[in-house]
């Protein structure tokens, strides 16, 4: 038994294990509660109020009014364009990531092993806006990949490909198709490392098993290697598709200048002064998110955390 | 939730209202520096040789004055009129679009002329401009204009295009060729502001006065010549140096620009020139304006006669191809600029310029008109093909 002041503070902790635990937690849980559902909500809140008609000010009164013009037909575009990317952009990733994570999960050894890391985690040690950049002259119209295409004698058929409503344009870089590469380069990496994570767990001998039992590869791949890496692939999946889903800079800088949520947000919020209108914007994502997780959460995504 | 920011919203208004009285006082006498000057600006416009060693307006004032200047940059004028908001400046380079807002919103202090020798060099169509003169009161010195020029490609325009009609209609430029996806368009929601202007010209029927004040038929008629000329662009452009690279590398043939960008391709060599067709063009006048909380008056102060006085007019209008406030700087050999440089950017051309001011609903011109909030998003609804 001590009589110092510490001590005494020290024999009450010990007596009431819960008191300890409310010290513990508060910090945490007050940041996240006041700074970041606190503006959160604060966010929720101003997307029920709606700006005045004449003057542009904003009337802080209860209205659904602006998640009615959310359904206007240039906004639900918006949406509409937004969330196909962030779905392309996806599956796109998990196609390309899936076997490159299947050479590092099984085959890559030692400093191969490194070297696969160390090339998956380059792109993203450097400015994200410099990579976009370079994407921009990779796909210019005088760049290096039309010239490619030039060499080869390839041109009519990208230029085939360009005249192709909704996916061409006059350049790639001018195109969705030019969106959706700078986009699949720059979230590869999120797609790749849990899938390798999920593969890593997959022990071998089940293949093998498989193989033994007369199933042919792609059979094994399809009832084996896929339901038991899947998790993984949606994990991935989440970082692909909500990175995509917010993204405002890449849709600005390659592309055909057709606004995206994030674009929309950033305009109607620093432009506009609409800010009722930016937090409904604000709150699609949230939504869709949400879906998406719970859906995820489903199919046993977060069954491996 | 609702009742807190109520009360938040009218607590601000009762201190904003209640602090008014104390700020129509206007500084009487400029006394010794206070050593430091906080200037919120755009990027490019206040150089201490850092960027090229050549151009300086800074060093010199900071070792007459010992004013050490700090200077944030601001890319918006929304940033702009943000950060005078939260305070800590003193003086700001608003566009005409923030400048009125700041004065409305009681940011910004009455602008003592008899405390700045320089004043009577100032361009006698700026002293008065209403972008920064409100009811017989001065709200700041005139810093730089200029106009948003027609760029072209002189590979593809034997002479300079007469119209706007090359990045409005459809139509084969000179070189035979259509200019479906070879022109370019601003992506601000300001630029309805250019089509209306196009139009003054062409449907003198719609009887436009003013491109930012447009009445509902006067800017659907705006809009749908957008929507023609959505299918000529295929990409806006919104920064300055994406433009300059798409000009490079996308074989873009005329665009809407800023005389900053025809300086650097012309500097690098691109074959493109600049000019302001029969219609006239929009434009932007800046004013250097001082914070009504200002912590340093006299360095301020300092500073605005510097702004006037220096090599800053004359070189600055070199540096970012814009035209000086004061017309002897184009002249006197204080700096780089000559009379030939400020007649390339557009000095002469101040009449034909509809210069930048934020659409409101309660316009002068019209007995109603279409406030900005929905030029931004009917102009997404435009880009995004609606």
């Amino acid at each position: 038994m001590s009589d110092t002041l510490l001590g005494r503070i020290s024999d009450t902790l010990w007596r009431n294990p819960r008191l300890l635990i409310v010290a513990l937690l508060a910090p945490p849980v007050a940041w996240l509660g006041i700074i970041y559902l606190g503006s959160l909500f604060a966010l929720l809140a101003q997307s029920f109020f709606s700006i005045d008609e004449f003057s542009g000010l904003i009337n802080y009164e209860f209205t659904l009014k602006t998640y009615g013009e959310l359904f206007k037909a240039y906004n639900l575009d918006i949406i509409v364009r937004t969330v196909t990317m962030a779905l392309a952009v996806t599956i796109g990733a998990a196609i390309i990531g899936f076997p490159v994570a299947y050479f590092a999960a099984r085959y890559a050894r030692g400093p191969w092993k490194a070297l696969f890391y160390l090339g998956v985690m380059l792109p993203l040690w450097s400015s994200y806006l410099v990579k976009v950049y370079s994407w921009k002259l990779i796909l210019a119209k005088e760049g290096i990949l039309n010239w490619l295409f030039e060499t080869l004698h390839l041109s009519r058929l990208l230029n085939a490909y360009l005249s192709l409503p909704i996916v061409g344009g006059n350049s790639l870089s001018v195109s969705t198709t030019g969106t959706f590469l700078v986009f699949l380069y720059v979230w590869l990496p999120f797609m790749i490392l849990p899938i390798q994570a999920s593969l890593e767990r997959v022990p071998h001998s089940m293949l093998e098993a498989s193989g033994d039992l007369g199933a042919t590869p792609v059979q094994a791949f399809r009832t084996v290697l896929l339901p038991l890496a899947f998790p993984g692939i949606i994990a991935g999946s989440i970082f692909t598709f909500s990175l995509t889903l917010g993204d405002y800079i890449i849709p600005q800088i390659v592309g055909s200048s057709r606004r995206f949520i994030g674009q929309a947000v950033y305009q109607y919020q620093g432009t506009a002064g609409n800010i009722p209108l930016a937090a409904a914007f604000a709150v699609v994502p949230i939504i869709i998110m949400g879906l998406y997780l719970w859906w995820a959460k489903r199919k046993g995504a977060f069954d491996a955390l | 939730m609702l009742k807190a920011l109520k009360s938040c919203t009218a607590m601000t208004i009762a201190v904003v209202v209640g602090v008014q009285p104390a700020i129509a006082q206007m500084v009487t006498e400029v006394g010794p520096g206070e050593g430091e000057v906080n200037i919120v600006a755009w990027p490019g416009y206040i150089e201490r040789g850092e960027t090229v060693e050549t151009f300086d307006w800074v060093t010199g004032f900071e070792e007459a004055t010992g004013c050490m200047v700090n200077v944030k940059t601001a890319n918006t004028s929304d940033e702009m009129v943000a950060l005078m908001n939260e305070g800590g400046f003193d003086l700001v380079t608003a566009s005409g679009d923030a400048s009125l807002r700041m004065v409305a919103g009681n940011r910004v202090q009455p602008i003592n002329i008899d405390l700045i020798p320089s004043w009577s060099t100032v361009d006698d169509r700026l002293k008065e401009a209403p972008w920064h003169y409100v009811d017989g009161v001065h709200y700041g010195t005139p810093y730089m204009w200029g106009p948003n020029v027609l760029m072209y490609s002189t590979e593809v325009f034997d002479e300079a295009p007469t119209s706007w009609n090359v990045v409005f209609e459809e139509m084969n430029l000179p070189d035979g060729e259509p200019n479906e996806g070879r022109v370019q368009a601003y992506d601000g929601p300001i630029h309805i502001a250019d089509a209306a202007n196009y139009l003054m010209y062409h449907q003198p029927e719609l009887g436009i006065t003013s491109p930012y004040e447009l009445t509902q038929v006067q800017y659907d008629a705006a809009l749908d010549l957008l929507r023609v000329q959505r299918q000529l662009v295929s990409r806006y452009w919104h920064d300055a140096f994406i433009q300059i690279d798409d000009f490079k590398n996308e074989g873009m043939a005329a665009s809407g620009s800023w005389p900053f960008q025809v300086n650097l391709l012309q500097g690098d060599g691109a074959a493109v020139a600049s000019t302001i067709p029969q219609e006239g063009a929009t434009g932007w006048a800046d004013t250097t304006m001082m914070h009504v909380d200002a912590e340093n008056p006299n360095c301020a102060y300092m500073w605005m006669e510097h702004s006037l006085a220096s090599n800053l007019q004359s070189d600055l209008s070199v540096w970012f191809g814009a035209n000086p406030a004061v017309p002897a700087a184009c002249t006197d050999g204080r700096g780089m600029q000559t009379a030939e440089g400020c007649t390339k950017n557009g000095f002469d051309e101040f009449d034909r310029i509809k210069f930048w001011t934020t659409p409101v609903s309660s316009c002068e011109s019209q007995e109603e008109c279409v406030p900005y909030y929905r030029w931004v998003s009917d102009y997404i609804g435009v880009i995004g093909g609606r």
